[in-house]
């Protein structure tokens, strides 16, 4: 005792600053370096959303600047002196530094590039309406259109041709459809599992148990996407006997077959996490194991098990290698037993092959922004319906 | 039913045995926790199991539940019988006999549901469904547990927000709305303040008309209070059992006298 305080009252001393205020210090440093880390990785992703709302942003303000029409209108080169510069500008897609460093000569080469490029084209593409419209417009995006050739308005997305058809909705529905049916396939099997594992199996068989599943994680997509497009896909369609081989349902259950663990993994975490006393109060109230762990411990757990099931979502929406291998026809159609083509496996796909700045090229990036608002607002909406249950089972209210 | 040969039981009165252990012995893996412990608890009436830390007393009361059963590599030899019959026979039902013997906890552990959820959950696993029936159940459980007053503008509000004195006096109320014959309890006032502890003591001096009531205790001063019988148990061995006031002011034994007067423990 006497020792401690003599040993105290020098290091009190020592070079003038007090112990324990020198403590409060390295606890303070420690706070700004831990402040800026988690502020950093904060930032970093919102960097990321602005880069890729960046790249898209022409579109989604409806900019001039990007026109996707297959063919432009075009202007006789003679009637160069007649326009304004701004109108030279518009009607070159350049911006005004650009056109600054031109001359005239330079102009009107460009010009009859145009002009040379009209004339080229078919003229079945040149009398074409639809050849004319700038596909990237809303309108077009949307709602289906009646294209040229076709006896009903349709949904495409066939961004390469002559016509470039950006219909977002089919791709829409593709992730809809793969992801719904991966969720709606994982989630009782990890459910189950999970229930098993945390409540009902003994302690040597859950430790063989959870490791085992979780394992599951760690097979890399692209293996799974190549298992189900190879075995998966002939043994499921013998079972059911559809038509389309590859089709969403397959690329759904190999989407589940990779959210399973995640989702086990997350709600065994929370089903463990109930105290053991609840299981206990159950059981000595004459209840059943699988009662206790349905009516007491799941209740209980239910937020985290959400937590879960939300990260399911959020990786069975974001996976691109699986529906990738599986299929990827943009066909649209609600039809599970159709093919399916995903927003993120259209990414994947397309990004290699489009040229930085081209409208091709901003499409997919509108498409990167909508699946990144898609996830936030999912998980948004899930944090707060987590933290009503968490607080309604707290007794907070 | 005849009386267990054993020295230590001495003077137990012989009417009505309602728990009945012959020679119980009990293992967690290779470690012995219970050694040959015979003891009979009369009906109605409060008997306190106390000794310290280790001693099997905890171990011994959740023998009569079987909640033993929960836990991996457990043992049990001797038998314990209950009513006459033995529990650890095949053909017992263990959920038949946790109707029968109903435990609350050292920590109250509500469920995180609604009070009146809370106590309606025994009865509900039983099948009761008629709302009428329940409403009436949980307001005599809530009475039963002197909570009532307290609680009836609230039913429908979660467990956990009431104190921790109310929680486990609401704990007490669901262990008795399905109308068990014995309650056990495993130090239910530990983890309470003085003045819960006082209302809790109070209850089961209440309850003793209806149930008979096996309670494990660290506290002496609470097991003289309640209880008419006291069972002092040491390293798994039931050491002497009598009249609480014989056990606390004329002990048989000199390692229950160095207890009880605080010597060790």
């Amino acid at each position: 005792m006497t020792h401690g305080q003599n040993s105290s009252r020098r290091t009190a001393g020592w070079a003038g600053i007090h112990r324990g205020h020198r403590a409060r210090v390295g606890e303070r440093l420690a706070e700004i370096g831990i402040f800026t880390v988690s502020f950093s990785a904060i930032a970093l992703i919102f960097l990321i959303f602005l880069f890729v709302g960046r790249e898209a942003w022409p579109i989604l303000i409806q900019s001039d600047s990007v026109n996707s029409a297959a063919v432009q209108n075009v202007i006789p080169s003679g009637d160069l002196p007649k326009l304004s510069r701004e109108q030279i500008r518009a009607y070159l897609g350049i911006d005004a530094a650009q056109l600054a460093r031109m001359d005239s000569e330079t102009i009107r080469d460009l010009m009859l590039v145009r002009e040379e490029a009209f004339a080229s084209l078919p003229q079945s593409l040149q009398m074409d309406p639809d050849a004319r419209r700038n596909t990237v417009r809303w309108p077009l995006m949307i709602p289906p259109h009646q294209w040229a050739g076709y006896s009903r308005p349709e949904f495409i997305w066939q961004p390469i041709g002559e016509i470039h058809k950006y219909n977002i909705v089919p791709l829409l529905v593709g992730s809809l459809k793969t992801t719904l049916i991966g969720l709606a396939f994982a989630v009782p099997f990890a459910l189950g599992a999970a229930i098993y594992v945390s409540q009902i199996a003994r302690p040597r068989l859950r430790e063989w148990l959870k490791p085992g599943v979780e394992l599951l994680s760690g097979i890399p997509s692209v293996v799974m996407g190549s298992f189900a497009l190879i075995v998966m896909a002939t043994v499921m369609q013998q079972l059911f006997g559809y038509e389309t081989r590859l089709n969403a349902f397959v690329a759904g259950i190999a989407l589940g077959l990779a959210v399973i663990p995640l989702v086990f993994s997350i709600a065994e975490d929370a089903l463990t996490s109930v105290p053991r006393s609840f299981t206990q109060a159950a059981l000595a109230l004459g209840a059943s194991e699988w009662q206790a762990a349905w009516q007491i411990v799941l209740p209980a757990a239910l937020p985290g098990v959400f937590a879960g099931v939300v990260l399911g979502f959020g990786r069975a929406v974001g996976e691109t290698m699986i529906v990738l291998l599986v299929c990827s026809a943009s066909v649209m159609s609600w039809s599970i037993f159709d093919s399916a083509r995903s927003i993120t496996t259209t990414i994947a796909a397309e990004m290699a092959e489009a040229v930085t700045g081209s409208h091709h090229y901003r499409v997919l990036f509108l498409l990167g922004t909508i699946l990144f608002a898609v996830t936030f607002v999912t998980n948004l909406l899930g944090d707060i319906f987590i933290h009503r249950l968490k607080g309604r089972l707290e007794g907070k209210r | 039913m005849s009386p267990s040969p054993n020295p230590t039981t001495s003077a137990v009165p012989l009417p009505s045995p309602i728990v009945e252990t012959r020679n119980l012995h009990l293992w967690y893996g290779t470690t012995p926790a219970l050694r040959g412990v015979s003891l009979s608890i009369r009906e109605k009436v409060v008997t306190a199991f106390i000794g310290p830390s280790g001693c099997g007393k905890s171990t011994l009361l959740r023998c009569f539940n079987r909640m033993n059963d929960l836990i991996d590599r457990v043992r049990i030899e001797g038998e314990c019988l209950i009513g006459g019959e033995n529990i650890y026979a095949p053909e017992i039902d263990v959920i038949e006999l946790r109707k029968r013997v109903g435990m609350v906890f050292q920590r109250s552990n509500p469920f995180p549901k609604s009070i009146f959820e809370n106590i309606a959950y025994g009865c509900r696993l039983q099948g009761l469904k008629d709302r009428h029936e329940l409403h009436d159940i949980v307001e005599r459980s809530l009475r039963g547990a002197a909570l009532w007053d307290e609680v009836k503008d609230r039913l429908h509000e979660s467990a956990l927000s009431l104190s921790g004195g109310q929680q486990q006096r609401l704990c007490i109320a669901r262990a008795i709305a399905i109308q068990p014959e014995i309650i056990l309890m495993d130090e239910p006032a530990s983890a309470l303040d003085p003045i819960a502890t006082a209302r809790v003591e109070e209850l089961i001096l209440e309850l003793k008309r209806d149930y008979t009531i096996v309670i494990v205790t660290h506290n002496m001063q609470q097991a003289t209070r309640i209880s008419d019988y006291t069972a002092f148990f040491y390293l798994g061995e039931l050491i002497e059992y009598n009249e609480t006031n014989r056990i606390f002011t004329n002990p048989a034994i000199k390692r229950t006298e160095d207890y009880v007067t605080g010597r060790f423990g």
